[in-house]
Formats: structure tokens, C-alpha cells, sequence
């Protein structure tokens, strides 16, 4: 489940992937809605919006190899659910953040199993750096496989 | 009381670090104000009408000597030498500079305090029994599980971007003191038939324009499942709540909408899908919580009578003091409801005041109520005299523990940018009415509680009288509520009819308590009375 | 007359748009009139003022400006419960101005 977080590196695409921590070959085609995934079988990229419900993908995730979630406005937390849900599920592949992606919500993101984000404003490198540094440790489990404190306290 | 680790320790200091940095990158113009609003609120920084408002969180309201000198201290050097404990048992300062805010959190947190998601649209400070550990009636401490969600619920991935705000209560009695029914999650710690502990979940109160009662979701989670269960809950809500009309947004309407069987289905599900995914802590963490909270060295063979001589320290006694589970103690509230003064505000010398005696009757901690007293939870009874003087010396020793002038009042237009009408004032004319009249002490115990708005920061929903304030073609306008109840009977005040002008709502609570005072049987306090003839009486007596 | 009152960044003291800058003074606000929104949101990218916004008011003969809405009228005084945290702490009629 937890992903193994190699060095970011500017990526290209439809949407510009500005941070994308996987090494494996980033997918090229436009990804398609939930709705019409599920009715086509060729399809290995597919776009979440907040309405979705991403556990309409269960079954289907081997064959996905990029799945992006739309954070089109600042306030819908909607797609941190959705990532995770993804990930407990199985999801090995691209997590993609795009939209309203923020410096400052960066982080939480990375902690629900996204693994790229293409923001539509791009993000200054440098603070990048310093949200994902911010802070030591985490108090909860999620989808990144960090060790939670209370794992850290009891071993 | 807790104690942070290092690893507690480490997060606040990150914490103050992180919005520092935001907080300069505001002043510097790299962030617009629409950018950083959010993330201020979520250190309870709020633009007010005067100022910046500073929230900071006191987790279910315990606070050391230490922590409450320091408020003290922050009301002085940051503010205007005062500071507002408010309805959720935080406190609040008036005059903040955003300059110096991030200069506050670190003074916070050099005593294990912070600010963090005291609003914003994420799980806020988690509230409990301001008599927790002292009372007799309580099946166990609540606050080590408030403390195992406040951690769980600190910077939460997962659920900082919630369709809008969350309030969590705790308790662990029959007699809810937390006005638990009228959170968002409410818990009420439990044993089940095998005599083992867990907690019944109520999902789906609150307050505002809409308020609801909260429902039984589920009648029993054993303690080892409570993290699990609490992220099922919020993972349902994150999904499904509304997000597109602000005033649809909170989990009541979601629970509402979908009929709590069928929220309490969605959240099963999820639940039995998180029981997969390790997200508990093991019960080693919450064991290690409790110890902290274990009981403090109590003295046995203490007297268990105080010297009464002296006729105003009787009735302090009597009035504002609680029975502790300990024989020779007793819990001792300390009003901050002075005749004619401003509910809940508190001067930076009273306030290290109120550490000092703390530290010197109650075993260094008091606590924050959410009717805006504060409480010192174990004072040895030989000692409450010496103690009741130090606060009758400051002020502090207003016999009035939920008697019609321990008035419960929000901010209002005073200092509120979302409010229609002043209440402190309101408050203030109350308060003097009946210190005039004399009628207090007949009329015994009466909740009165009054919102400058919609949005019941005052809980008037929950008032035996509740007073909201509205706007009236740009006059302020007062109507009146009556029979609601915060406590384990929970119910929601009715409007009485039209609303009345300010002197006019301080008559009107008058006459609804002169009707009450003719009408009662033995016994029977203001809500009884109502309960039992119901609104005509009243009715009439207002309008004629 | 429409008036324009915010935040100072750094302060938050509020303060009102007096032609060429922001005062604390009401009584120094003047007329925006229908730049209002030019105004506000020039002031706002030049950081000289923060969470801006237009209201009604009037001016009286002796100069002073009312807001028209009495939470407006809360914000240019100060909290009346509390005159000595007010603008006009030594003036005992200031707190009926608000009514």
C-alpha cells in the first residue's frame, strides 16, 4: 500500500504535472470521466470529480494506470477522501491532484496517496519543500504509510 | 491532565513555524486575503468587526496554573488586558495584531497550547464535563478519550476541508453537562451488558438556523474501535454532506436528509472497511492518556463541613459549589457573572487570579465551562472559605451559578462582524433587573442564554429562556424562546411570538418568569413549569 | 453616500478610505462614490488596506460622518459595552451615537 516516494521531477502533459513523485513512464492520454470509463474497456486513465464516488473504480483497477482527481475549487475536500479510499482499496498507480492544488494543502494531499500534482497556478518550489518538511511526525494513519505517533510511542 | 511528549511538542512548534511563515507571505503580498483566510481560521485567527480575533483552544477545557497564568499574561501584552471564555470553553482575545500572532503561538505553546482548528471548516476543540474527575455521578474521566480524538483529529488529512465546521463533546454521565445531544458527534462513554467500556455515538446535533437534537447512531463502540468509528462518521459526512448552500452544510442536515438509519448504515459500512486498515491506536496509547489523568493525591479523613458562620459564604457554598466524588472535597465554580458585568470576560488579573488559586486550592488545575464560569474541580472544603475570600476580595464570588443572572451571552454586535443585534448589553440589563427586583433566588434555577444571531453562539436554542437577536429594518430586535434544555433532557426553545425592542425583551423576561413564579408547583424550576402548562400561559402574559 | 472602511493588514485596526489613504477617523471618510470598486481593489493589491468594503452613510451639517447601518456604527466607535476600549473613551454620550 504505501508507495515508495522517488525524486520529484517536472513532468509534462494535458494538465502540467508540476511535482510527481513515481519513476515509472507518466501516462500521455487525456484521462476520461468515471462514467465513461466503466464503459470502456480500453481506457487506463480516468478523472474523479468531487461528486464521484471513486469506489466505482473497485474492479476495475488493475487495468488503471492514472487516475486524477479535480480539486476545482479551494474548500471541496472531497478528493482526499477519494485518494484514499483508492489507495485502501489496492490503487498502485498515478494519484494525480489537479486544480486548486495549494502549497499549504500539499501535504495532507500527499498523506491521502496522491504521488503527482498538477496545479493550475504553479507552486514555488521551494515551499514545496518546506510544507512537505513541515512537520516531523503525524498523529494518524493514512494512505502515505507514514508511522503514526501512537505507533511510534508504543512501538 | 495531559502532558505533551516531545513528539506533541514538536507538532505545535511545527505548527507555529507553518503559520508564521504564512503570516509573513501575507504581509509580503504573496498570499491574497481569499488564499489565507482559510488557513488563518484554521488558527482560529478571525478579521472581526474591531480587530483580529484570536481563538485559542483549551482541550475540554482543562487548563494548569501555568496555562491559565499565561492567558493572563497574553491578555496583557498582546491585547487590551482582558480575554472572552466562550460557549465551547476556549478563550478568545478581542484586539489581536496579525504582526504579533505568530508571536502568541509560540508564548501558546512554550505551555502546551495552540490555537490549531479552533475554525475553520475541520474538526474543532473537542469538548467534555467541566466537572470531569470530580463528580460523583460519572462513570469515568471523559477527557482521555476527548484527548484520543483531539489527537486523531489534529491536522487530519483527511477531513481539513470538511463541507463546513465540527464539534465534538464527551462525556461519561447520565447528567450531560456538555450539552452533548447538540454536537455534531456527541459520546457518551458506557458499559455494555458485559460490564466493558465503549462509547454510544450521537451523530447529527446542533445548533444555528437549523437545530436538531442529535440522534442515537449507534448504541455501542468498544473503546478499542473508537478512532475507527469516528473516521467512518466523518469519511460519510467528507463524502456526503452538502456543499452547496454554506447554511445546508453541517452533518445534522446530511443525517436529517438521509434518515438516521441509513446514515447509520453508510457509516457501518465504511466502519467495517477501516476495521481493515489499522488506523486504531492500540489501547497501550489510551492507557498511557489515562495515567495522566489519573486521580490527584487526595487527602483522606478531611472535614467535610465548612465553617458557615458567615452568611454570604453560606450561600456561595451552596449556590456554586458541587459534591465531589471525594469525601472532604467539593468543586467550586467562580463566576464570571458579576451584576451588571460582560458574561465570560475575565481581566488579565483576574485571570492569574484564578492560576494562582488554582495551583493553590485545586491541585494546579480549574477548568473552563461552557456556561463561561470557571470551575476549580477539588478544593478541600476546610480550605473554601480562605479560597471564596480571595474571590469575593476580585470580584469573582457572584453567588449565581445557574440562576437567571448566570447569564450565557455571545459576543453579539459589540464585537461580532456576523451578528444582528448586541447582547451583552441585553445581558447587562438582565443581570441588574433581578438584582433589583430580588427575584433571583426565588426563582432558582434558569438557563437564560442569548445569541446576537442566527448562527447561537449563545446556545439561546438550548436556553429554559433564550434570547436571539435579529434585525428589524436596521433596528435591533429581540425575540424570545422558552423551554429548551441543554442538559440530558435535551429540548429546543419555542419562540414566544413577535419580537420585542431592547426594553422591552428585559420586561418580557420579567413577566415570563412572574408567570412562572405564580403558576409552579413544589418543586418545579422554570423549565417544569413550562413543560408542564405549556406556552399559553406565557403567551398572554406577554402580549396581552 | 457610499464610504469604504476595512483592516489595516499588519493591525487590523479598522480604518476608512479618506481620499488618499485610510484613516481610524469615520469622520475623515469620504464619497466613494461609483469608484468604490476600483478603489478598494487598487488599495487591496498595494496591500495599503485589507478586506475591504463599501457602505452607506451620511454626513452631517457639522461634518461627521454616520454610517448608515448600526453595525457599521459599532465598527467606527468601538464596542459600547466597553467606552474605554472605544474611540472616544472620555466622551459618555459617544456610546449613544450608536443607537
Amino acid at each position: 500500500m504505501a508507495e515508495q516516494l522517488g525524486t520529484g521531477h517536472l513532468g509534462t502533459g494535458a494538465d502540467t504535472v508540476q511535482l510527481r513523485f513515481r519513476d515509472d513512464e507518466q501516462v500521455d492520454h487525456p484521462a476520461v470521466t468515471v462514467d465513461a470509463f466503466v464503459d470502456q474497456s480500453n481506457a487506463t486513465a480516468v478523472r474523479i470529480e468531487p461528486g464521484d464516488d471513486a469506489r466505482a473504480l473497485l474492479g476495475h483497477l488493475d487495468r488503471i494506470a492514472l487516475v486524477e482527481v479535480n480539486f476545482p475549487t479551494y474548500g471541496d475536500g472531497r478528493g482526499f477522501s477519494a485518494a484514499r479510499i483508492l489507495r485502501e482499496a489496492g490503487y498502485t498507480g498515478e494519484l494525480r491532484a489537479v486544480g486548486d492544488v495549494l502549497v499549504d494543502r500539499i501535504d495532507a494531499m500527499r498523506r491521502c496517496g496522491f504521488d503527482a500534482f498538477a496545479p493550475d497556478v504553479p507552486l514555488d518550489e521551494a515551499d514545496v519543500a518546506a510544507a512537505f518538511a513541515r512537520f516531523p511526525e503525524v498523529y494518524q494513519a493514512a494512505a502515505d504509510g507514514r508511522v503514526p505517533i501512537w505507533a511510534l510511542r508504543h512501538g | 491532565m495531559y502532558r505533551y511528549d516531545t513528539y506533541d511538542q514538536a507538532m505545535v512548534d511545527a505548527r507555529v513555524a507553518e503559520f508564521r511563515d504564512q503570516a509573513q507571505r501575507r504581509i509580503d503580498g504573496k498570499l491574497t486575503e481569499d488564499q489565507f483566510k482559510p488557513l488563518r481560521l484554521m488558527n482560529g485567527l478571525y478579521l472581526q468587526l474591531h480587530a483580529y480575533m484570536l481563538r485559542v483552544a483549551v482541550p475540554y477545557g482543562t487548563l494548569s496554573g501555568a496555562q491559565m497564568h499565561m492567558l493572563g499574561d497574553i491578555a496583557d501584552k498582546y491585547d487590551r488586558g482582558y480575554g472572552h471564555f466562550t460557549t465551547r470553553q476556549n478563550i478568545q482575545y478581542n484586539w489581536i495584531k496579525l504582526e504579533e500572532a505568530g508571536d502568541i503561538l509560540a508564548d501558546l505553546a512554550s505551555v502546551e497550547m495552540h490555537a490549531i482548528q479552533t475554525s475553520g471548516n475541520c474538526i474543532r476543540n473537542i469538548s467534555s464535563d467541566h466537572y470531569a474527575g470530580a463528580a460523583a455521578d460519572e462513570l469515568i474521566d471523559p477527557r482521555p478519550y476527548a484527548e484520543l480524538l483531539r489527537q486523531w483529529s489534529s491536522f487530519h488529512p483527511e477531513f481539513s476541508y470538511l463541507p463546513r465546521k465540527f464539534k465534538i463533546a464527551v462525556i461519561a454521565s447520565k447528567r450531560d453537562r456538555a450539552a452533548m445531544r447538540l454536537h455534531d458527534i456527541g459520546l457518551e462513554i458506557v458499559r455494555n451488558a458485559a460490564g466493558e467500556l465503549g462509547a454510544a455515538f450521537y451523530i447529527g446535533g446542533g445548533m444555528g438556523r437549523t437545530p436538531m437534537v442529535g440522534p442515537l447512531i449507534r448504541d455501542f463502540v468498544p473503546l478499542d474501535q473508537l478512532i475507527t468509528y469516528s473516521e467512518a462518521a466523518l469519511r460519510v459526512y467528507n463524502r456526503y454532506g452538502r456543499r452547496d448552500n454554506k447554511y445546508k452544510a453541517r452533518i445534522k442536515i446530511l443525517v436529517h436528509e438521509l434518515g438516521k438509519d441509513e446514515y447509520a448504515r453508510q457509516v457501518e459500512e465504511e466502519f467495517a472497511h477501516l476495521l481493515e486498515q489499522n488506523v486504531e491506536p492500540p489501547l497501550a496509547e489510551l492507557e498511557r492518556i489515562k495515567a495522566m489523568f489519573a486521580d490527584p493525591a487526595f487527602k483522606p479523613g478531611l472535614p467535610t463541613k465548612a465553617d458557615r458562620t458567615d452568611p454570604a459564604f453560606a450561600l456561595w457554598m451552596d449556590r456554586n459549589c458541587h459534591a465531589h466524588k471525594t469525601p472532604g472535597y467539593i468543586s467550586a465554580t467562580i463566576s464570571l457573572k458579576p451584576v451588571g458585568g460582560i458574561p465570560g470576560d475575565a481581566s488579565a488579573d483576574q485571570i492569574r487570579l484564578m492560576a494562582r488559586l488554582a495551583t493553590q486550592y485545586s491541585f494546579d488545575e480549574c477548568r473552563v465551562t461552557h456556561a463561561q464560569n470557571i470551575v476549580l474541580p477539588h478544593v478541600e472544603i476546610g480550605q473554601l472559605h480562605a479560597l471564596w475570600q480571595q474571590l469575593d476580595a476580585a470580584g469573582l464570588a457572584t453567588p449565581n451559578l445557574d440562576q437567571i443572572d448566570d447569564i450565557i451571552a455571545c459576543p453579539g454586535l459589540d464585537y461580532c462582524s456576523l451578528a444582528n443585534a448586541r447582547s451583552i448589553p441585553v445581558a447587562q440589563q438582565i443581570s441588574e433587573r433581578f438584582a433589583a427586583n430580588g427575584k433571583a433566588d426565588a426563582i432558582g434555577e434558569l438557563k437564560l442564554k442569548i445569541s446576537g444571531c442566527i448562527n447561537a453562539c449563545g446556545h439561546h436554542h438550548a436556553g429554559h429562556i433564550g434570547i436571539l437577536g435579529v434585525d428589524k429594518k436596521g433596528l435591533e430586535n429581540y425575540q424570545l424562546l422558552l423551554g429548551g434544555s441543554e442538559a440530558e433532557d435535551t429540548s429546543l426553545g419555542k419562540i414566544t411570538g413577535p419580537g420585542f425592542d431592547e426594553a422591552g425583551i428585559v420586561d418580557a423576561v420579567e413577566k415570563a418568569t412572574d408567570v412562572y413564579l405564580a403558576q409552579r408547583t413544589d418543586g418545579e424550576r422554570f423549565l417544569d413549569t413550562y413543560r408542564r402548562i405549556g406556552m399559553e400561559p406565557f403567551k398572554e402574559a406577554l402580549y396581552g | 453616500m457610499k464610504i469604504l472602511t476595512g483592516n489595516d493588514l499588519k493591525s487590523g485596526a479598522v480604518t476608512w478610505w479618506d481620499g488618499r489613504g485610510w484613516s481610524l477617523n469615520v469622520d475623515d471618510a469620504v464619497d466613494a462614490g461609483d469608484q468604490a470598486d476600483a478603489i478598494i481593489a487598487r488599495e487591496s493589491a498595494a496591500q495599503a488596506v485589507n478586506a475591504a468594503y463599501a457602505i452607506d452613510a451620511t454626513r452631517d451639517d457639522a461634518g461627521h460622518v454616520r454610517p448608515a447601518h448600526i453595525k457599521d456604527r459599532v465598527r467606527a466607535l468601538g464596542p459600547t459595552v466597553r467606552p474605554d476600549l472605544t474611540l472616544k473613551p472620555a466622551d459618555p454620550a459617544a456610546v449613544n451615537w450608536v443607537n
